[in-house]
């Protein structure tokens, strides 16, 4: 009953087994709802991500998690018939207020996806890309911030020598890497990702791990993993969703030696899920 | 052997010939067709075609030089004005309005126009622009093309678009793009060669269009660069000069028809080459 599956690593969080001290808020989760269309998919969310945490969201298939994470940058936007209420803080800046301008939030919230998404142009192109969309700067300048964000998605030794080279022809951990160098250059405050490895192969994993842990100390880091070794290994706070609910929040420590409730022992014990 | 086996190896033969012989059947006429034609343009192909006018009935002189000029123009100047339409309608229906209903009203009215038979829009043509302007014209008869190109333009924009995977539209808005942006630097720029085959295949199709410039530019033995007189262009020579009692006619038509068909097959060839880069990537 006791016995649970997820190994405690030597580097991650779980080996301390001291609980980390509470970090300021930076988004604040009260009494969220999120409905698509007739069905209630998200019910009655309360939570917080913590400056510079890692928080991980798991529970299994349709439990939500990348729904509510869908939700930090008004993703959902994008598409018609989905709704939501209660209140989302980013600081001070009401996330769901509707006259918000919704580019420049996510360029305060950025977001890594599933599937590595390079654009179709060059790696230099596709980091410079979203750059000149906030800044006009010289071409000096912008070859140091490629440079300095390519170095902060720990590709740069990659790719220095060929970065007129189409972004499509990395492999998949260089695209994600691409990708997350992407989302860093245009300096946003948090950063989403939703289930970032689970299209990559292990050695890629790991450096995207090791990446997140990295990016931790600048930024306030969401992630949504169907891994929970994963979760274990590289977030500070741990959320556990079920069905649209958030059934338990804690230190990840916690979540994975003592839960306290019996679902969420059941879900990383690996009985259902 | 086993019998049941023995059978089915008959019956696969048997209809692997009939398939065989269906594909050889249509593939023969498309091949004699393109013979007689290189034979026929061939004998009467020479410079003169290319520097000289149509000429007068009877005489042996002459080319077609003002035919393949107004072609020229009026290709250019429908696709230049239906590619356009084409390519911002079919924007709308893949970005702009995917869950509008009105999408699936201009969708269906646009497969409507797209089958829609040439010579109706060569009509209809004639009766907005030719009747009120008083004249047959260089620009009714573009416009004639345009109408053809637009739908045509329309429907590839529309699929190329809706080819590219929304993850890359959900990544350029993540990274804090506005739609415009999204759709102008990200998905057409993904969906590029297919956007230009498109237009390709567009341009091909109303370069060898005979019926909608009956009605509308007419066709005029002189060479002319006005857009508001009669102006002279291959298909309708051609249909002229076939029709024609005199030999010299006859021959400068099949020279007329090769240029069209090699310009249709370069057109084509050049699309095909542009997609099979697209799937390659």
């Amino acid at each position: 009953m006791t016995d649970l599956s997820v190994s405690v690593s030597a580097n991650g969080h779980l080996a301390s087994q001291q609980p980390l001290p509470e970090a300021p808020a930076k988004v604040t989760v009260r009494n969220l709802n999120f409905y698509y269309g007739e069905h209630h998919a998200l019910k009655n969310i309360n939570l917080t991500l913590g400056t510079n945490r890692v928080t991980a969201f798991i529970g299994p298939s349709g439990c939500g998690k990348s729904t509510l994470l869908r939700i930090f940058n008004r993703m959902y936007d994008l598409y018609p018939g989905q709704r939501v209420t209660g209140q989302l803080m980013l600081d001070q800046t009401n996330i769901l207020d509707p006259k918000l301008d919704l580019n420049l939030l996510r360029a305060r919230v950025g977001m890594v996806f599933q599937k590595p998404t390079p654009f179709p142009m060059t790696i230099y192109e596709n980091i410079a890309f979203g750059i000149r969309l906030y800044e006009k700067i010289s071409k000096s300048e912008m070859d140091d911030r490629v440079e300095k964000a390519l170095r902060g998605g720990a590709l740069w030794n990659e790719v220095k020598d060929k970065l007129n080279a189409s972004g499509l022809s990395l492999s998949g951990g260089q695209q994600q890497r691409l990708c997350i160098a992407r989302t860093v250059a245009v300096r946003p405050e948090v950063i989403l990702f939703d289930e970032p490895c689970s299209a990559l192969d292990p050695i890629s994993t790991a450096k995207v791990e090791e990446l997140i842990q990295e990016l931790s100390e600048n930024y306030t880091i969401a992630i949504v993993t169907h891994n929970m070794q994963q979760a274990a290994r590289v977030s500070d706070k741990t959320a556990f969703m079920y069905l649209g609910e958030l059934i338990e929040f804690d230190d990840t420590s916690k979540i994975f030696t003592s839960p306290t409730d019996r679902r969420t022992q059941d879900y990383i014990t690996g009985r259902f899920g | 052997m086993n019998p049941i086996y023995v059978r089915r190896r008959r019956t696969d033969i048997v209809i692997r010939g009939l398939c065989f012989g269906a594909a050889a059947f249509g593939v023969t006429w498309l091949a004699l067709i393109l013979v007689t034609l290189l034979y026929n343009g061939l004998t009467g192909l020479n410079l003169q075609i290319f520097t000289e006018n149509t000429p007068p009935p009877g005489s042996t002189e002459g080319g077609l030089l003002n035919a393949i000029v107004g072609s020229l123009i009026m290709t250019v100047l429908g696709v230049g004005i239906g590619a356009p339409l084409g390519l911002f309608a079919g924007t709308y229906l893949a970005e702009y309005g995917r869950n509008d209903k009105l999408t699936s009203v201009i969708r269906f009215i646009n497969d409507i126009l797209l089958s829609a038979p040439s010579i109706i829009i060569g009509l209809f043509i004639y009766g907005a622009v030719v009747v009120p302007m008083r004249g047959f014209s260089a620009i009714a008869g573009a416009l004639a093309l345009a109408v053809i190109v637009i739908p045509v333009v329309l429907r590839t924009t529309e699929d190329m678009l809706l080819l590219v995977p929304n993850a890359l539209r959900e990544a350029a808005s993540a990274l804090g793009l506005p739609r415009s942006l999204v759709i102008k630097r990200i998905a057409y720029r993904a969906a590029r060669s297919g956007l230009i085959t498109g237009v390709l295949l567009a341009t091909a199709r109303v370069a060898g269009e005979t019926a909608p410039l009956l009605f509308t530019a007419l066709s005029n033995q002189f060479f002319s660069l006005s857009l508001n007189k009669t102006m002279a262009n291959l298909p309708v020579t051609i249909n002229n000069f076939v029709q024609s009692p005199y030999a010299y006619w006859k021959q400068l038509a099949w020279s007329g028809a090769l240029l069209i068909t090699i310009t249709v097959l370069a057109l084509n060839i050049g699309a095909r080459i542009l997609g099979a880069e697209r799937t390659a990537k």
